[in-house]
C-alpha cells in the first residue's frame, strides 16, 4: 500500500481513520425514520393481499372504523379520485399504489389504516375484510410466455403476452460463427434465485404536510432523495405538489443495498394520508412485510454457452436468460438498460466474440429487479461467467487457475474494449489471482484435496476472478427517467478553516462522513476531523442520483475532488496577495502553499480561509466555497481472484468454508478499513445467497421463508474468518484514481463458492450445483452418487 | 408484529399465579422467558386475553443436586444452564442441548421450564430430558405432583400440564459412573429449530457394553420421539461403529418428521439416524473418559 501523502492529523486518503458516524451508532444516538416522532403524528399500517392474484370483489371496513384509534381507511378508489392509484417505476413500467379491482401477488398493499398508535392500526388492520376471487396465478417464468399463460397486465392497452422487454447485445452472426468454429463448446443453465436484501432497517417514511405553507416533507429510507423529490413532483404535480414544496430528508439509514432506491407504495399511501388529513402519518413496514412485499432481486435463468481452442483460449461466449420481474418492472437500473450492466458477463476474459439477450417477464410475484449490493445485474453476469469457466476447465481437463490465467485480457491491453462493448479502464487479472494463489497455497491444497479423495473425503477449491462494472455514469449513457448519473459537490470552508462539505448521494452505512470528509482533507490539507459531510436533505444538500452501484466514490467522491480542487485555486491566489507573490510562485503541499525557494514564507489553508472573509484582494469575490457535478468519463472497473476452499460432511451434505482468501483491486483507496469492512460485509452477502438464502413460491404463488425463520440471513457463526487482501491499480480517469468497492465482495463471492462446492464433487462427476448449495442440495447428489455417510 | 391486546399480570408468589391461572382459564398464558410466546401473540398467530408473568416469584431459577437428582427451577435461564459447572460435570448433554437453542440474547431471556412446557417438538429440551429420563413437576391449585416425562409430551403444543398448573422445577436422576451423553443437532444456520437433532444418554458396565441407552430426536415427529427399539437393541451390545449405525437404522424408522423448508421427509429421516449415530459415538466417548 502506498504511504499516505498526509499526517495522520489529516488523514487525506490512505488513512484508516475511525468513522466519524460510528460514536453515534454505537451509543443509540442514530436518527433513523423510526426514531422521528412529529407533533400529533398519526400510524399508518398496511392491510395486504393472501393471494397471489386475485379479484378484490369487496373490502369492507366498517369494522375497522369501529376500532378504537383508527381514523380512517384509505384503498384504491379513494385514491383513483385523485389519479394516485397508479405510479410509474423507475423503469418506465408502472405499478399499483392500491389496486381499485384486482391485486398481483400475496403480500400486495389492498388498503391502508390510519390510526393514532401504532396498536390501534395493527387492530384496524385485522378488522378489514376483503373479498377475494381467486384468479390463475402466474408463477413459473418458463410458463410466462407460452400462449396458454393468462396475460396479466389487462390494464396495458393491447397487451397479449406477459412480456416485458426483449434486450440483446452483441454481434449475435459473427458469435454464431465462432461457435461452429470452435474446437470446444459447454453449456450450462443456471438460476440466480431470488433474494431480498434484507437490511436491517426496513422501509418506512414519516409524511408531513403542512397545510398553510403548502411544504410537504417526508423523512424516508431512501438511498436517493433527490430522484425522489423529483418523481414526488413529477408524478404528484396535478394534485399541486411541486418541487421547490418537496423536501425529501433520507436520515440515518440502516442498510439499503439496493433495497431502497424504488419507491413503494406505501411512501406514496403515507403521503397521499398526509396531504388529505393535514397531519404526519408514520408508516414503517414490519420484517415480513419487508421481505414478502418489497422489491427482490436476481430471479435471472441463464442459459450460458461458452466456446474455446482446444488448448483452452475461450474464443466466444453466448447467453440467453429469462427474466422474471414479477408483476412489475420495477429495477432500478439506468433507463437505457432494462437489464442492467448485465453485459459485463464477458468478465476478466479476452473473449472476442458475445451475445447476450435477456427476455424480461411478468409473473405474479412483488415487483422488481433491483439491484442487491451489485451495480445493476453485475451479479448474475459474474456468476454465469465464473460458473461456465470451471465447466470448460473440466471439460478440458484443465486446472480453473490455469485456463484463467491463460485467457484474462492482460495488462498492456488496458484500455480495452470488450466485444459487447465497454472500455475497461484498467486492470491486472493475473497479479490478483497470482497473489490469492501464494497466500492459500494453491498448489499444496491440490495434493492435500487428491490425498483426501482417496480416502473419500470431500474436499473443494473454487476461484472467481471477477471483474465489475461500477460508478454509473457517463451522462452519454446513463440516466434515470432522463435524469442524467451525475454527482455533486458543494464546499464550504468557514473563516476559520473548517469545512461543511455536501454530497448529493446518501451513505446507508458505507462511511461516507469518514471517507468523502478524506477526500476533501487529501485535497485541501483540512484535517478530515474538521470536515463535516451531509448528505440526505434536499433543503441542503446539492441535486445527485444517490448511493448504489458502487458509484458514490467514482462520482460524487470525484466531485468532492474537483470541488476542493477549485477552492485551493482560489485559495492559492488568496496565498500570492497575503505573501506578495505570484500564485505562480507558490507551491503546494497538503495544507500550506510555500513560495517557491524560500520554504519558510508559507501561507496555510486556514490562513487562506480566514483571509477570504476578512481580507481577499480587490476583485475578488468574498468567501471560499465551490460546486462541482462530476460526469464521469466513463465507468470504474474493480477486480479482484477470490479463492475459496471447502469441505463437506458426508453424512450431513453440510458445507464448511474452511478458508477463504479475497484479493480485491479498487484501484486507490481512501480508507483502508473502511473497504476492508466492506469487503468483510460484501464476502459475507456473497456467501448468503450461495449457501443460505433464497425466496421460493409454491405454485399457487405462496411465499415460502418469508420471515427470517426460513429467509436464512448468516450471522456471525455462519461467516468464516475472511483473508482479505489488495492489488493496487488506479483508474486512470477518476480524479484520484478511486474505484468503487462496496460491492465488489458480493458479486466475485458466490461463484467461488459454488466453483468449491463443484470441485469437491468434481471426480464425482458433478459438473454443476444450483445456489443456494443447501445441506439436503448436496446430500441427495452424494446419496445419488453412492458417497452418502 | 404488533399483538392484540391482553391484560398483563404479575403475581408475586406461585400461589397467586396459580390462582390467576385458575380464575382464567384457558384465555390466560404463562408467561415465562416470552422467547416463543411473544413472537406467537405479535404475529398473531395466537392470542391471549391474560398474561401471567411467572417472572417476579423468587425461587423459580436454580440449578442443584440433591439426593442423587439434578434438580432446575421451572424458570431457569437457558443461558444459567450453559455456564452452570454442575451441568457440565453430571450431565454434559444437557449443556450441549442448551447451548444449540436460539442464540445467546434468547438464551438470556429463555427459560428450561418454557422450552419443554410449549409442547414444541421442534424445541431441543424435550429430546434431551427423555434421554435422561427426567421428571417433570407441576405446581397447581392442588399442589405439586410429578410428571414423567414420558407422559409429558401429549401431542402437537400439547403437554400434560393441566390448566392453571406451572412447570415449576425439572428432575433428573443424576447417571451413574461410566456414563455419558451428547446431544447433535444440525440446523441450517444459527438460531433455526433443528432439521433433525439426537440426544444420546449411555451408561456403560464392567465389560464395556452399554447397560442403558436413552435415545430421543427433536423435530421427528409432532411430538419428541423416544426411540425404544434403538435404546433396547443397544444394551448389551459393545459400542462399535456397527452398533451405532444398526442403532441409528432402528432411531430412523421410529420417526415421522413432515415437509417444510429444512427439507423432506426422506433427508429429515437420514439425518435422524446419522445423527444417532454421532451422538452415540459422543456420548460413549464421554462415558469411556475420553
Amino acid at each position: 500500500m502506498a504511504t499516505p501523502r498526509t499526517s495522520p492529523e489529516i488523514s487525506g486518503m490512505g488513512h484508516s481513520m475511525k468513522r466519524k458516524e460510528d460514536p453515534r451508532f454505537i451509543r443509540g444516538r442514530g436518527n433513523y425514520v423510526d426514531d422521528i416522532q412529529l407533533p400529533g403524528m398519526l400510524h399508518m399500517d398496511i392491510v395486504r393481499s393472501p393471494f397471489a392474484h386475485a379479484k378484490i370483489k369487496s373490502i369492507d371496513t366498517s369494522k375497522a372504523l369501529k376500532v378504537p384509534g383508527v381514523l380512517a381507511v384509505i384503498d384504491g378508489p379513494t385514491l383513483a379520485k385523485y389519479n394516485l392509484h397508479w405510479m410509474p417505476t423507475l423503469m418506465s413500467d408502472t405499478q399499483m399504489v392500491l389496486p381499485t379491482d384486482r391485486v398481483m401477488y400475496q403480500a400486495q398493499e389492498v388498503c391502508a389504516v390510519i390510526a393514532t398508535d401504532r396498536y390501534a392500526a395493527a387492530d384496524g388492520v385485522e378488522a378489514v375484510e376483503v373479498d377475494y376471487e381467486p384468479l390463475e396465478p402466474v408463477i413459473d417464468a418458463h410458463k410466462a410466455l407460452l400462449p396458454s399463460a393468462p396475460v396479466l397486465r389487462t390494464d396495458k392497452k393491447g397487451k397479449t403476452d406477459n412480456r416485458i422487454f426483449h434486450w440483446e447485445v452483441g454481434d449475435k452472426s459473427a458469435t454464431d460463427k465462432a461457435f461452429k468454429d470452435a474446437d470446444v463448446v459447454v453449456a450450462q443453465d443456471m438460476y440466480i434465485p431470488r433474494i431480498h436484501v434484507a437490511s436491517i432497517e426496513t422501509c418506512g417514511c414519516v409524511a408531513d404536510f403542512d397545510r398553510v405553507t403548502g411544504k410537504l416533507t417526508v423523512y424516508m429510507t431512501t438511498q436517493a432523495p433527490h430522484a425522489i423529490r423529483t418523481v414526488f413532483a413529477l408524478v404528484a404535480g396535478h394534485v399541486g405538489l411541486s418541487e421547490e414544496k418537496i423536501r425529501i430528508v433520507s436520515p440515518d439509514i440502516g442498510g439499503g443495498f439496493g433495497g431502497k432506491v424504488p419507491v413503494y407504495p406505501g411512501y406514496v399511501i403515507a403521503t397521499a394520508a398526509s396531504v388529505v388529513i393535514g397531519k404526519p402519518i408514520k408508516w414503517v413496514e414490519d420484517r415480513m412485510e419487508n421481505l414478502q412485499a418489497d422489491s427482490f432481486a436476481r430471479d435471472y435463468h441463464i442459459h450460458a454457452e461458452l466456446a474455446a481452442r482446444k488448448d483452452g483460449t475461450m474464443t466466444a461466449l453466448r447467453i440467453k436468460t429469462l427474466a422474471d420481474h414479477g408483476y412489475a418492472d420495477a429495477a432500478a437500473n439506468p433507463s437505457k438498460f432494462p437489464a442492467g450492466l448485465f453485459s459485463i458477463c464477458t468478465g476478466s476474459y479476452d473473449v472476442k466474440h458475445a451475445f447476450a439477450e435477456v427476455d424480461g417477464v411478468y409473473t405474479n410475484k412483488p415487483p422488481g429487479g433491483i439491484a442487491y449490493r451489485c451495480s445493476f445485474r453485475v451479479t448474475e453476469a459474474v456468476h454465469c461467467i465464473e460458473r461456465i469457466t470451471d465447466v470448460l476447465a473440466s471439460e478440458l481437463k484443465m486446472d480453473p487457475a490455469a485456463l484463467r490465467m491463460k485467457n484474462f485480457i492482460q495488462p498492456d491491453k488496458f484500455p480495452y474494449k470488450s466485444a459487447l462493448g465497454w472500455e475497461y479502464d484498467s486492470g491486472n487479472y493475473g497479479a490478483a489471482l497470482r497473489k490469492a494463489m501464494d497466500i492459500i497455497g494453491y498448489e499444496d491444497l491440490r495434493k492435500e484435496q487428491a490425498e483426501k479423495r482417496a480416502r473419500g473425503e470431500l474436499m473443494g477449491i473454487g476461484i472467481s476472478s471477477f471483474t465489475e462494472i461500477v460508478g454509473a455514469g457517463p451522462s452519454k449513457h446513463f440516466d434515470i427517467l432522463g435524469i442524467k448519473m451525475f454527482d455533486s459537490c458543494e464546499i464550504r470552508v468557514h473563516p476559520t478553516g473548517k469545512a461543511i462539505a455536501r454530497f448529493g448521494t446518501k451513505s446507508q452505512g458505507q462511511g461516507h462522513e469518514t471517507t468523502y470528509a478524506q477526500i476533501v482533507a487529501e485535497e485541501l490539507g483540512i484535517p478530515a476531523s474538521q470536515v463535516q459531510v451531509e448528505e440526505g436533505d434536499t433543503d441542503t444538500a446539492p441535486y445527485g442520483l444517490g448511493t448504489y452501484a458502487s458509484r458514490s466514490t467514482p462520482t460524487a467522491g470525484a466531485a468532492g475532488a474537483m470541488a476542493a480542487r477549485k477552492i485551493r485555486e482560489k485559495a492559492k491566489k488568496l496565498a500570492a496577495h497575503l505573501l506578495e507573490c505570484s500564485p505562480d510562485d507558490l507551491v503546494w503541499e497538503p495544507g500550506k502553499f510555500s513560495v517557491k525557494g524560500a520554504p519558510d514564507r508559507f501561507k496555510t489553508i486556514q490562513d487562506c480561509a480566514f483571509a477570504a472573509y476578512t481580507n481577499h484582494p480587490q476583485g475578488m469575490e468574498a468567501g471560499l466555497e465551490a460546486v462541482s457535478y462530476y460526469d464521469p468519463p466513463n465507468l470504474t472497473f474493480p477486480f479482484g481472484s477470490y479463492i475459496c476452499v471447502v469441505d463437506i460432511d458426508r453424512g450431513t451434505g453440510m458445507v464448511k468454508i474452511r478458508r477463504f482468501v479475497a484479493v480485491d483491486d479498487c484501484g486507490n483507496i481512501i480508507n483502508p478499513m473502511i473497504v476492508d469492512g466492506q469487503i468483510h460485509g460484501g464476502l459475507t452477502m456473497g456467501m448468503a445467497p450461495a449457501l443460505l438464502e433464497e425466496i421460493q413460491y409454491d405454485e399457487s404463488g405462496n411465499i415460502q421463508g418469508g420471515s427470517f425463520m426460513d429467509y436464512l440471513v448468516p450471522t456471525a457463526m455462519e461467516t468464516p474468518a475472511w483473508e482479505v487482501d489488495k492489488t493496487v491499480t488506479p483508474s486512470p480517469h477518476h480524479p484520484f484514481g478511486a474505484k468503487g468497492v462496496g460491492e465488489s465482495a458480493t458479486v466475485g463471492a458466490p461463484p467461488a463458492i459454488a466453483n468449491a462446492v463443484v470441485d469437491a464433487l468434481a471426480h464425482l462427476g458433478v459438473k454443476h450445483v444450483e445456489i443456494p448449495i443447501t445441506p439436503e442440495k448436496v446430500w441427495r447428489i452424494l446419496r445419488e452418487k453412492g458417497v452418502a455417510e | 408484529m404488533i399483538p392484540s391486546q391482553f391484560d398483563y399480570h404479575a403475581p408475586t408468589t406461585l400461589a397467586e399465579a396459580v390462582a390467576l391461572l385458575s380464575r382464567f382459564g384457558e384465555g390466560a398464558k404463562v408467561l415465562s422467558g416470552g422467547q416463543s410466546l411473544l413472537p406467537l401473540l405479535k404475529l398473531r398467530l395466537g392470542t391471549a386475553e391474560h398474561l401471567v408473568d411467572i417472572g417476579r416469584i423468587p425461587g423459580l431459577e436454580y440449578i442443584k443436586e440433591e439426593g442423587g437428582v439434578l434438580k432446575i427451577g421451572g424458570r431457569t435461564r437457558e443461558s444459567a444452564l450453559e455456564q452452570s459447572e454442575l451441568v457440565k460435570a453430571k450431565a454434559p448433554i444437557l449443556h450441549d442441548t442448551a447451548r444449540v437453542i436460539a442464540d445467546p440474547l434468547v438464551r438470556n431471556l429463555a427459560t428450561v421450564g418454557g422450552n419443554l412446557a410449549h409442547g414444541d417438538p421442534g424445541n431441543d429440551h424435550p429430546a434431551t430430558m427423555l434421554a435422561l429420563d427426567a421428571q417433570v413437576v407441576a405446581t397447581g391449585p392442588s399442589g405439586e405432583r410429578v410428571i414423567p416425562i414420558d407422559q409429558f409430551f401429549v401431542g402437537l403444543f400439547t403437554t400434560a400440564l393441566r390448566p392453571g398448573e406451572i412447570l415449576t422445577e425439572i428432575r433428573i436422576p443424576v447417571p451413574p459412573p461410566h456414563s455419558g451423553g451428547a446431544y447433535v443437532k444440525l440446523e441450517r444456520k444459527v438460531g433455526d429449530y433443528a432439521t433433525a437433532a439426537a440426544a444420546a444418554q449411555v451408561a456403560l458396565g464392567p465389560n464395556g457394553a452399554f447397560v442403558k441407552a436413552g435415545i430421543a430426536l427433536t423435530n421427528a415427529g409432532p411430538t419428541p420421539v423416544r426411540c425404544t427399539k434403538a435404546q433396547q437393541f443397544l444394551v448389551g451390545k459393545r459400542p462399535s461403529d456397527n452398533s451405532f449405525a444398526e442403532a441409528g437404522r432402528l432411531a430412523a424408522e421410529a420417526c415421522s418428521p413432515s415437509a417444510d423448508r429444512r427439507g423432506a421427509v426422506d433427508y429429515k429421516r437420514e439425518m435422524a439416524r446419522v445423527l444417532t449415530g454421532r451422538a452415540l459415538k459422543a456420548a460413549v466417548q464421554r462415558a469411556e473418559g475420553r
